[in-house]
């Protein structure tokens, strides 16, 4: 007879990843204790169930499978729709179409933002940023966070959101575009006089 | 002649996966006469860089609330 073979993961593997998922979760839930308490949540479960982990895909990208569904009942008891089977990325096309003209040119010219090094030490960017990552579309959201925050490989994303690798292409390359125009106007077009300190 | 459509198309997906020799070469060439393009493409990087560092320097270490 042979010994139970040794799980894939275990426990504190699970909890490893704990930061990451709140990091996430934080950036879809305004609030950082429901963010806290979802992956508390997702976590438990995942500990409840860790012999299903088959491997397949990284164990991040499974804990953020069940993050997501968390996430989702979350949205759902708040009352907000959440379109979890990624359908909202039919629309993508179209909507990237809007920062182009006709003949393919940029309607307005991007800007130069500058030193990306001063860029990344403002904090004022960075709360754009949260509130255009919030802004994003629930599919167009998960893709992204999946991809730029947690680094999750594009097929385990594709796989996790059940859609095909062009269309999460075109979700990642709208979420791109729709976060670099909304922090062109949020963040670059605001108040640039860098008084630091003064947000309240 | 790729429009900057493509461009910004191309410049994402790079970031996703690895782009043909051919996807590369009329991408480098764009980029390279076009600064509307120049100009997303060190965006979209910056975009990528501001992620990795989000709660770093984001939410500085401090009291843990639990």
């Amino acid at each position: 007879m042979k010994a139970p073979a040794k799980p894939l993961l275990d426990a504190a593997a699970v909890s490893r990843e704990r930061p990451h998922l709140v990091r996430y979760a934080m950036l879809q839930v305004r609030e950082k204790d429901v963010a806290e308490d979802l992956v508390q949540e997702t976590l438990l479960a995942a500990l409840n169930s860790i012999g299903s982990f088959a491997g397949n895909s990284s164990p991040r990208t499974w804990l953020i499978g069940i993050l997501r569904h968390k996430i989702s009942d979350h949205f759902r008891k708040a009352g907000r729709e959440v379109a979890i089977d990624a359908a909202d990325g039919e629309g993508g096309a179209e909507e990237i179409e809007a920062y182009f003209r006709a003949d393919g040119h940029y309607v307005e010219m991007p800007k130069d933002w500058g030193d990306p090094e001063k860029i990344l030490s403002e904090k004022r960017f960075f709360e754009a940023l949260e509130r255009c990552v919030r802004g994003l579309p629930e599919a167009t959201a998960q893709a992204f966070l999946m991809r730029d925050l947690m680094g999750c490989e594009t097929v385990e994303i594709c796989k996790e959101l059940s859609i095909s690798s062009t269309n999460c292409w075109v979700l990642l390359h709208r979420a791109r575009m729709r976060l670099r125009a909304c922090l062109e106007k949020d963040w670059y077009g605001g108040e640039r006089t860098d008084h630091q300190g003064m947000i309240p | 002649m790729l429009s900057c459509h493509e461009a910004s198309r191309l410049i994402s997906e790079g970031l996703d996966r690895k782009l043909r020799p051919g996807e590369r070469v009329v991408l480098r060439f764009h980029v390279i006469i076009c600064d509307a393009c120049n100009r997303v493409e060190k965006q979209l990087k910056l975009l990528r860089r501001a992620m990795s560092e989000f709660t770093d320097r984001h939410n500085p270490p401090g009291p843990r609330s639990y």
